[in-house]
């Protein structure tokens, strides 16, 4: 793995010059790795992680279950393409077991899904059935543990 | 009047001194927005499969004394470990026992085998606990130094000039706290036919082992001939994060393992169960984790160690442990004043090389066990700080 990706899978938020430092790279480097990661489409973009729980934003979050038609020569690809379209799709995958897709869904109320659910993606041709959980809690959220007490530290500053 | 309690210690306690961290931290203590480079732990949590084994312990109802030596699975999965890593095997019902961490196990091998007035050889800079633990043994330590140009190897043409008539017990600990230093294979094979040759007992301390960057790791306890005269020490707190576990063992020959059980069963009894419990989980499955730590010590390693000598601060390159171990001399300060002076100029605690023996002087101990974040305004900090102070 490229030491810039690693640096930033550690989550640190440094700024380039400050990874250019770590690194001991020049900062033009670590700029022309950044682009590269990103033209390759290895890295898709920044975003923060919100606490959902606290978060101000109104979001309803459902995971769907989607059983599909696989096409002759299509196969799954392009019916579950044309699903990510929609813009209430967060991410969508191909799984195994009792049903093909999973979808991850937003909307800002519950019906606004429903409506996505009912209206939008039950009539995609092709899809056979869906099945719609809305998310209650978050207890972990992209490798943030949240609702914990929290693992404070009562380590000495200066020890052994 | 009551008269002072003092008249009651004893006078090898009273003499000893306290140690130059607890000093130092009673200053950092009261600065708490300090960056701290001072820590001597990792500054992961303990991986949670390793917690976990400890909950689920607690929840089995699992809060007994164990056997004296300590749990036999435990002891078991130690010698398929130290097999597997260092290529020796011990035998786990007479030849391995857990300790409440490294420290009690150094402490009650030195009683175990020390008489009064015998003498122990060790280098410096080291651990705090060293010199005070042979003096608590009735015993005499004697220093061997160690230096920067020996990148805080060990010198074994040193160790043949300290010995002298009544040396019983050699303590080694590489990688080393505070230096970071580490002895090569030939070095210690040297060591090892003088250890033969004056008959001596060799105690090492492997607790750094796991976190050694540069080329593999050799215990004195591997070389031929070793293994008889060999107290091996090791534990869990760097690698694995569990210093609050408190949870170490020795391995050595049966009769010396014997003889400190006799200690540890009348002082300890035996090490909590509940780390031991986690220590099972730990060897078990707890390799990709500390792969995970090192992978993380060693980068911040080698930005640390560029950054002292860009700031002037000459520092070898530790091939071990998670300390840098630079060089003040540039500045014409003691130890002490660069340290108290850095924390109140510019709020970074470092601590002085002096708190790790005398030949510690002029340099002092960086942790580089904290975030990217800290550890590059740290660096920062510390630059316009030495801009200030060194010539």
């Amino acid at each position: 793995m490229s030491s810039v990706l690693q640096l930033l899978l550690d989550g640190e938020r440094l700024n380039t010059a400050q990874m250019a430092q770590v690194l001991n790279l020049p900062e033009e480097e670590v700029n022309a790795e950044l682009s590269r990661l990103e033209d390759e489409g290895i890295l898709l973009g920044w975003r923060p992680i919100f606490n959902p729980e606290k978060s101000q934003e109104n979001v309803v979050r459902a995971v769907i279950e989607v059983k599909i038609s696989p096409e002759r020569e299509g196969g799954f690809g392009r019916l579950a393409a044309r699903i990510s379209r929609f813009e209430a799709v967060e991410s969508c995958y191909l799984m195994s077991g009792a049903y093909d897709l999973l979808v991850f869904a937003t909307g800002s109320d519950l019906r606004e899904v429903a409506l996505f659910v009912s209206e939008r993606l039950a009539s995609v041709d092709g899809v056979l059935s869906t099945a719609t959980h809305f998310r209650l809690r978050t207890y972990k959220e992209q490798g943030h543990l949240l609702l914990t007490a929290g693992e404070s530290s009562d380590r000495p500053a200066v020890s052994a | 009047m009551e008269k002072d309690s003092t008249r009651f210690i004893a006078d090898h306690v009273i003499g000893l001194p306290r140690s130059g961290i607890r000093d130092f931290f009673a200053i950092v203590a009261a600065m708490p927005e300090a960056i701290s480079l001072g820590i001597g732990e990792p500054d992961f949590v303990t991986p949670w499969n390793i917690r976990e084994a400890s909950i689920f312990a607690l929840e089995k109802g699992r809060t007994s004394y164990t056997d004296n030596k300590g749990l036999i699975q435990l002891r078991r999965e130690i010698n398929v470990y130290v097999e597997n890593n260092f290529g020796i095997s011990y035998n786990p019902d007479s030849e391995i026992l857990i300790s409440v961490g490294v420290s009690e196990a150094l402490d009650i091998a030195l009683r175990a085998v020390l008489n009064p007035g015998d003498k122990v050889l060790y280098h410096e800079p080291c651990y705090v606990s060293y010199s005070p633990s042979i003096i608590l043994a009735h015993a005499q330590p004697i220093a061997v130094g160690t230096s920067a140009e020996d990148q805080f190897g060990i010198d074994p043409a040193a160790v043949e000039a300290a010995w002298e008539p009544g040396c019983k017990v050699l303590m080694l600990n590489f990688p080393t706290n505070p230096t970071g230093g580490v002895t090569e294979r030939d070095k210690l094979e040297r060591i090892a036919k003088f250890a033969v040759e004056k008959d001596l007992l060799v105690i090492s301390d492997e607790i750094y082992s796991e976190l050694t960057f540069e080329g593999e790791h050799t215990s004195i306890a591997m070389l031929p001939g070793m293994k008889e005269r060999t107290i091996f020490l090791h534990g869990f707190s760097k690698a694995f994060a569990m210093t609050g576990f408190r949870i170490g063992y020795a391995c050595g020959p049966a009769e010396l393992i014997e003889a400190m059980m006799k200690i540890h069963q009348y002082s300890m009894l035996c090490a909590p169960i509940l780390s031991q419990e986690a220590a099972i989980e730990a060897l078990k499955n707890g390799g990709p984790a500390v792969a995970k730590m090192k992978e993380q010590y060693h980068q911040r390693r080698d930005f640390i160690v560029r950054r002292f000598n860009e700031i002037g601060l000459t520092c070898h390159l530790p091939k071990g442990s998670f300390y840098a171990f630079p060089s003040i001399q540039s500045s014409g300060m003691s130890s002490m004043d660069f340290c108290t002076g850095l924390l109140e100029a510019e709020s970074v605690a470092v601590v002085p090389g002096t708190a790790f023996g005398p030949s510690g002087a002029g340099f002092v101990r960086a942790s580089f066990s904290t975030s990217y974040k800290r550890i590059l305004e740290a660096a920062d900090r510390i630059e316009r700080y030495a801009e200030k102070v060194c010539s």
